[in-house]
């Protein structure tokens, strides 16, 4: 294996070992592919759906189980989109060797094939704690040749933060699922996961998937639902502009998730903000507000809601119980709610999927 | 919120430690106790289990040494009125207890209320045909098993389901009397077994081959479910989970069929209702998604006690804490302090946990794992990649391996069966077998069905083994280890090194692997073999730290390092390689202080060390606390106390080699080092910590080489004029002839290099002694056997004691019931002494006070001597703590760990005033045996210890004492006018027994007796029905022809209790009494082999009837 290393905006940097993409390693001609905001996630499976969750464009994924690889990768049907998104992986142990009934290929051949570079070797637990206290950062991979002569002076990459990551993972046209469904959803694709798709399909749902600029007010449909996505919730300001229109205009139920959650709090006046480090995993405990009911929830999310800035007909619906950040939010009078978790999970526990079946009977048809 | 109206609460422990049921349940209700203290509860013990740390001062506020068993447990209700009991800390003996309190309205009618799961949540999991109806109607698929009633009911359950089937017993714990049947045959004779331990027999279809995988699950009254650890077996299905190798977080799960798992068992866990903790087993197909339930455990167990300790979350606290009331939501993490207890941990470590078998204790023993656990500890590694853990568990397990690789060669005659028939050597098998190259990885699934991911991973240390091993030889130029350290440094690649380390080779592995053994021997000639394996190491040692390969020290902190803690609980690890240069690697800041005292602990549970040893540790901790010093824990028994990061100040779960050891040192760089606390695996690294110049604290490493080293040990004993039973290390078949011929027999027998079979042996004549050396040992120069002078009929007498500077600040004398001949660990021991003669102990204090003053010891020791009239002689000296030391110091009121620790701490103490002649009651250890889970060990004792666990009652007499005690460790009293079956062994041993029988004869008890027994009673008086031997079932004399077979009066359930006592070793006797006491073994009728303790209990029984026993606390007895 090539020698390979992580190289933080603050200078620090990781060795290890690449068992990714390799081609084209001298910085110059790659360096837009291999940077991105570095993020950890304490996830201990699941690695194939992360990789394809559309919500990881654009970033450096960081795994803090180490071992990773054992299973392979499950056809693509079982992925969360048809490719990886995420910019490299970056792990400790990387197991060459899989064994699944349902594998296809190994990690590393995948990965290979995806032209997505990775890393092992890497002391994760470090590096997660440098990501804790310094906030996430920036982050480029260097292999092999140029890996030796890398310095801590790099090209400052463009920042994360500065780029509508919605508008290049958002479907292009109207796409239909599971047409002539009881109840027809118009699903807005801010880099939707296939399995909030199949979630709805599920419940009977035809699902009318649209871009995420699509102004979908005009079309014949039961309820609207918002996907989960990548970035900064603020740069969506034509989504938010078209939910708003259809808030004005009608009672129809919304349901959002994760950065649908964001684009629905948005619309209805609050702020949203970044937090330092995000939740990545499969453990974030939160709670009905003002019941004794919890939930465990799978999480990806780096902005959050601030619920002290919901207007007054608006409220907190779950607020999460190792930090208090917000876990989504629901209308007083309205159908309209929405979940900072991933009640689809994939990857993740599946204790909150029951949403998708208040959301289904919230439609009146 | 929690439950206001709840004062006082009774919780049920353990009892014995003993196979399927251990230490972990000490930790478990520890836990549940602090809980429920911290709640301002008053709590309630009964647990006979006086070694364990929840029976010591200070954990609950009454305790009560006595049986676990509805009778006592009534007696106590009666008397100390709780208003709760808590029924799931203290294993299935407590929820077997518990269940019936419930099912006779003894609860009811005491106003006693269950905590935590309701008692019918309990039996729902318990009854598989009410398990198995339960889960259907929440469509969760469990094994098609048909419940049994007789043996013919199980024959044809056997034939609808189809061969092969696995048979398992309702209501037994660790599967006892449960296993795999091919055939009706099998069948039949498992099915007899089975039925003797349970009323009910359960007949499945057998799904060996799927993997096995277990849930942690905790729900609060309020619905809230958590998961808090998956586990998956090593093993396939087919070997028991206690056998199995496990590892957590599973490793080959996806994560559709991880949470496709994790959501059935909280499905399971809200439809049965627990409020607490339980456990779901599950078998997984390995071609699809498909699953069985296997069984649902409605406690805390063993793999939740694993759990806890493989996340840092603590199960049976929280467990306690949710049956007093509270929600999940309404507690905190306890190693964050900051977040929620309601999450589920995410490791950022793979945690493996290895059986520890003692098979080789037991003659005759069955050595095939199956659905029946055998094993008698475990252990945890931790690592940062899986080949570390495992390589890093396989040292634990102390059974002289260093990893997977680089072990004595083991001989393996037909490694195909050994493969596809596991045995306790199985993994070892798997590292030969891959050393072959008929073997590929695909044949060896084939035959072990163990997934290929872990095959791959056990080939990657092979990988690496075989590139270490291909490096250049290493020389040394001019005869000294420092040029040898430079040639290594030119000839290996420092990469090379670093990656082994990751994959968890040991310096001594990489030392043997890289033929630095050999050249240390050329070096080094004349030193012992032990002594140039560690000087090899040594070499590797000093060169890796030159290249600056040193392990980081990682948290355990619940949360991947998502939030900041200051958790105490640590690993080390290599998989920061740059990390460790400038400290950047490490979670832990050191203070340099000097300040920090490390106490090295006991390692897995063993025969011979366990949990009395962890209550050692856990005093010394306690007391290093107290004095202001901080306390530091090394070890590595998920099922121990010790191993609760809220108990010292830094818990170090890691190994406890010379090289690990050093490790940490070097890191803390301590006040000092406490060895005498955690048995044996501490005290054999003294020497070499010494050579380091490690500040050890207490006894010096040179007084407790002289104590180690027979030769020095003697020529000491020598010198202050001490006696001890003859000896001598012989090297040829001549000398020993000759020794023998000189001393007399019988002669006790010490191989120190053993072939098979047990380590230690008495022979009594010249063919035994020829038959065992031949089988057992292998006599040469390198191998001498130590022969020594065996005294029969003697008494047999400890001294555990405290000594300042060679003087002796406190002691405790106890008397063996048994003569010598039974090993200590096994024999029933009172203390104060009843019978020995003051000449005897005045002898015993004066040779002690020598003793003591010439190995200038600082801190806890035993001795152990042996006496006839008042001859007096000394066994062996130990300079730490012994077994025993729980045991007297609760009895005594005296904490001698205490009082060992503040010497050892060089802190001023008081000479106690406390005198052994003052006690006004009698304290009895007794051994609890798990023979009925080895299948056909010859459950006879010996010289070599074969009990897996203890307890120890008061009582105002010693009839008192012994009785409880005896129950305890699961005798029965036979029921007025009940049968007993005599054999009672040799003249002497006859005659011991006499007073016995006649006691039971005149109080209405049934005799039966082998015709030597029978002969001798009659013409004593005694009435006796004459019984066969088995071997003269099908013989032509008369006499024999119309008296009743023992065995068929034993398997038509007609004796109540077996005396049956070896008269020698022959192997006529052993084959004829051996049958009848396995028979007595397998059929659950209770059995004792030897003639004093056989006398004492039947005296017991019969002078103090059951109801006039006191209930009294341990406080009451003052």
């Amino acid at each position: 294996m090539k020698e390979a290393k992580l190289i933080l905006e603050d200078g620090t940097i990781f060795e290890g070992w690449s068992f990714g993409y390799e081609q084209g390693d001298d910085h110059r001609s790659e360096s837009a592919d291999t940077s991105g905001e570095v993020v950890f996630c304490t996830a201990m499976t699941g690695y194939p759906e992360s990789l394809t969750d559309p919500s990881y464009a654009g970033q450096l994924l960081v795994m803090t189980y180490p071992l990773v690889g054992n299973y392979g990768v499950p056809p693509q049907e079982k992925w969360e989109s048809d490719r990886i998104y995420a910019r490299s992986l970056i792990v400790s142990d990387y197991s060459a060797a899989y064994s699944h009934w349902d594998a296809q290929e190994s990690l590393s051949d995948w990965l290979i094939r995806e032209r997505v570079p990775a890393i092992t070797g890497v002391d994760t637990r470090r590096l997660t704690k440098v990501l804790r206290e310094r906030g996430v950062m920036m982050g480029r991979i260097v292999i092999g040749d140029a890996s030796a002569n890398a310095t801590k002076n790099i090209e400052p990459a463009t920042e994360y933060g500065s780029i509508n990551w919605v508008e290049r993972v958002s479907c292009r046209s109207v796409v239909r699922y599971n047409e002539g469904g009881k109840i027809k959803v118009v699903l807005v694709d801010c880099g939707v996961k296939a399995n909030i798709i199949r979630c709805l399909v599920n419940r009977g749902c035809e699902v009318i998937r649209v871009p995420w600029n699509y102004d979908y007010t005009e079309m014949d449909f039961d309820a609207l639902f918002l996907g989960n996505g990548p970035g900064d919730p603020n740069l969506c300001g034509e989504a938010i502009a078209i939910l708003k229109k259809q808030m004005e205009r009608s009672d129809k139920p919304i349901f959002g998730i994760c950065l649908g959650n964001q684009l629905l709090a948005k619309a209805a006046g609050a702020n949203v903000y970044k937090l330092k480090y995000g939740h990545r995993s499969h453990n974030q405990p939160v709670r009905l507000v003002g019941e004794n009911q919890c939930f465990i929830t799978a999480q990806n999310h780096g902005y959050a809601v601030d619920a002290k800035t919901l207007p007054n007909d608006w409220k907190e619906l779950f607020v999460n119980m190792n930090d208090g950040s917000n876990e989504g939010i629901q209308h007083s009078s309205k159908p309209w709610f929405s979940a900072q978790f991933h009640p689809e999970a994939c990857s993740g526990p599946v204790d909150t999927e029951f949403l998708f079946d208040r959301f289904v009977a919230s439609i009146k048809k | 919120m929690r439950d206001e109206s709840i004062h006082k609460v009774l919780l049920l422990g353990s009892g014995a430690l003993k196979i399927g049921e251990a230490g972990e349940f000490d930790y478990s209700g520890s836990q549940a106790l602090k809980a429920l203290r911290e709640e301002g509860i008053k709590t309630v013990l009964i647990n006979p289990n006086i070694a364990t740390v929840q029976t010591s001062e200070g954990v609950a506020d009454e305790i009560y040494y006595l049986p676990v068993q509805p009778y006592f447990v009534e007696r106590v209700i009666e008397k100390e009125h709780p208003d709760g009991i808590l029924l799931a800390f203290g294993g299935q003996t407590a929820l077997n207890c518990g269940v019936e309190l419930y099912r006779s309205g003894v609860l009811e009618r005491y106003g006693v209320r269950v905590l935590g799961t309701p008692v019918q949540s309990i039996i729902d999991t318990e009854d598989r045909e009410l398990f198995v109806e339960r889960l259907n109607e929440i469509d969760v698929k469990t094994i098609r098993s048909e419940a049994c009633s007789t043996v013919e009911e199980a024959r044809q359950a056997a034939q609808k389901v189809g061969y092969p089937v696995i048979l398992r017993a309702a209501y037994a714990l660790g599967g006892l009397g449960s296993g795999f049947c091919d055939n009706e045959q099998q069948l039949n004779e498992l099915a007899e077994k089975a039925f003797a331990f349970s009323p009910q027999v359960l007949v499945e279809k057998s799904l060996k081959g799927w993997k096995e995988i277990e849930y942690e699950v905790v729900r609060d009254k309020y619905d809230n479910c958590i998961t808090v650890c998956n586990m998956e077996n090593f093993d396939p299905l087919g070997i028991h989970t206690g056998e199995s190798i496990v590892v957590a977080p599973s490793q080959t799960l996806t994560n559709a069929e991880f949470h496709k798992l994790r959501a059935l068992a909280i499905k399971i866990i809200r439809h049965i209702g627990i409020v607490g903790e339980c456990n779901v087993q599950y078998a997984l197909d390995p071609q699809s998604e498909d699953y069985r339930v296997i069984e649902v455990n409605a406690r805390l167990s063993r793999s939740s006690a694993l759990a806890s300790k493989a996340t840092g979350y603590p199960l049976a606290f929280v467990a306690a804490k949710l049956g007093l009331g509270y929600g999940l939501f309404e507690l905190k993490n306890a190693v964050t302090k900051e977040t929620s207890a309601f999450f589920e941990p995410a490791l950022d470590y793979v945690v493996c946990k290895i059986p520890r078998w003692d098979l080789s204790k037991f003659h005759g023993v069955d050595r095939e794992l199956g659905s029946s656990m055998k094993s008698v500890g475990e252990v945890m590694a931790i690592g940062r990649t899986f080949e570390e853990a495992l390589q890093k568990g396989l040292r634990m397990i102390g059974q002289g391996m260093h990893g997977f690789v680089e072990n004595k060669e083991l001989t393996i005659p037909n490694v195909d069966a050994a493969l596809h028939e596991p045995t306790d050597k199985r993994i070892f098998v798997v590292s030969k077998a891959m050393h072959m190259p008929e073997y590929t990885i695909d044949r060896i699934y084939e035959l072990t069905k163990i997934d290929r991911w872990f095959l791959e991973k056990l080939k990657h240390i092979i990988d690496i083994d075989d590139r270490l091993k291909s490096v250049t030889s290493i020389t040394s130029s001019d005869g000294t280890t420092a040029s040898l350290i430079d040639s290594a440094l030119r000839a290996i690649p420092a990469d090379l090194i670093r990656e082994a380390k990751m994959y968890g080779f040991s310096d001594f592995q990489i030392a043997r692997a890289i033929g630095l053994e050999n050249e240390v021997n050329r070096l080094e000639d004349g030193h012992s073999h032990g002594e140039k394996m560690h000087r090899a190491m040594l070499v590797v040692r000093e060169f890796r730290k030159r290249l600056g390969i040193l392990p980081v020290v990682k948290q355990i902190d619940t949360m991947a390092a998502e939030y900041p803690t200051q958790t105490n609980y640590l690993y080390l690890t290599y998989s920061s390689l740059d990390g460790a240069q400038n400290n950047v690697g490490h979670d832990v800041t050191y203070e340099n202080d000097s300040r920090s005292v490390i106490v090295l602990g006991s390692g897995a549970y063993r025969i011979g060390s366990s949990v009395e040893f962890d209550w050692c540790g856990v005093q010394a901790l306690n007391t290093i606390r107290r004095e202001g010093y901080r306390s530091i824990m090394i070890n590595y028994n998920p099922e121990t106390v010790s191993t609760d990061y809220d108990l010292c100040d830094r818990l170090y779960f890691d190994e406890l080699t010379f090289e690990r050891v050093m490790d940490i040192i070097d890191l803390e760089i301590p006040y000092g080092v406490i060895v005498s606390t955690g048995g044996q695996i501490p005290n054999n690294l003294a020497v070499y910590l010494d050579e380091e110049h490690v500040p050890i604290l207490g006894t010096q490493a040179c007084d407790i080489d002289c104590a180690e080293d027979r030769a020095k040990f003697s020529a000491m004993l020598n010198e202050i004029g001490v006696n001890q039973p003859e000896w001598s290390a012989l090297t040829s078949m001549e000398d020993i002839d000759s020794f023998v011929e000189r001393v007399g027999f019988p002669v006790l027998v010490r191989p120190s290099y053993v072939l098979s079979g047990a380590a230690m042996n008495v022979c009594s004549n010249k063919e035994e002694l020829e038959r065992f050396l031949k089988l057992a040992a292998n006599v040469s120069k390198n191998h001498p056997v130590v022969v020594s002078k065996f005294i029969e009929h003697a008494k047999e007498i400890e001294m555990d004691a405290v000594a300042r500077n060679g003087e002796i600040l406190a002691y405790a004398i106890s008397e063996h019931i048994e003569y010598a001949g039974v090993h200590s660990g096994d024999a029933t021991i009172q203390f104060p002494p009843q019978k020995l003669y003051v000449e005897t102990v005045r002898r015993i204090k004066r040779i002690s006070k020598q003793i003591a003053k010439a190995l200038h010891i600082n801190g806890p020791f035993n001795i152990q001597y042996m006496a006839r009239q008042n001859d007096i002689l000394v066994i062996e000296c130990n300079l730490r703590a012994s077994r025993s030391f729980p045991f007297v110091s609760k009895v005594l009121k005296l904490n001698l760990i205490d009082l060992a620790t503040h010497v050892m701490l060089k802190l001023p103490v008081e000479r106690p005033s406390k005198n052994l002649f003052d006690l006004d009651y009698v304290g009895i250890k007794a051994s609890q045996f798990s023979f009925n889970r080895l299948q056909n060990a010859d459950p006879v004792l010996g010289v070599d210890m074969a009990s897996t666990g203890e307890v120890g009652c008061i009582g105002d007499t010693t009839d008192i004492a012994l009785l409880t005690a005896m129950l305890s460790v699961g005798h029965r009293i036979p029921k007025k006018g009940g049968s007993i079956l005599l054999s009672t062994g040799g003249a002497k041993q006859k005659a011991a027994m006499l007073d016995a029988a006649r006691q039971l004869a005149s109080n209405g008890y049934h005799l039966y007796a082998t015709h030597g027994t029978s002969d001798y009673l009659t013409a004593n008086g005694i009435e006796n029905t004459t019984v066969l031997w088995p071997s003269e079932e099908n013989s032509s004399k008369e006499y024999v022809t119309e008296a009743p077979s023992a065995l068929e009066l034993l398997h038509a359930h007609k004796i109540d209790m077996v005396v049956n006592i070896p008269k020698d070793l022959t192997s006529h006797e052993l084959t004829n009494g051996y049958k009848i006491r396995r028979a007595s073994i397998d059929l659950n009728i209770p059995l004792i082999t030897n003639a004093r303790l056989a006398s004492a209990f039947i005296n017991a029984f019969i002078e103090v009837p059951l109801d006039t026993i006191p209930i009294k606390s341990w406080r009451e007895y003052q």
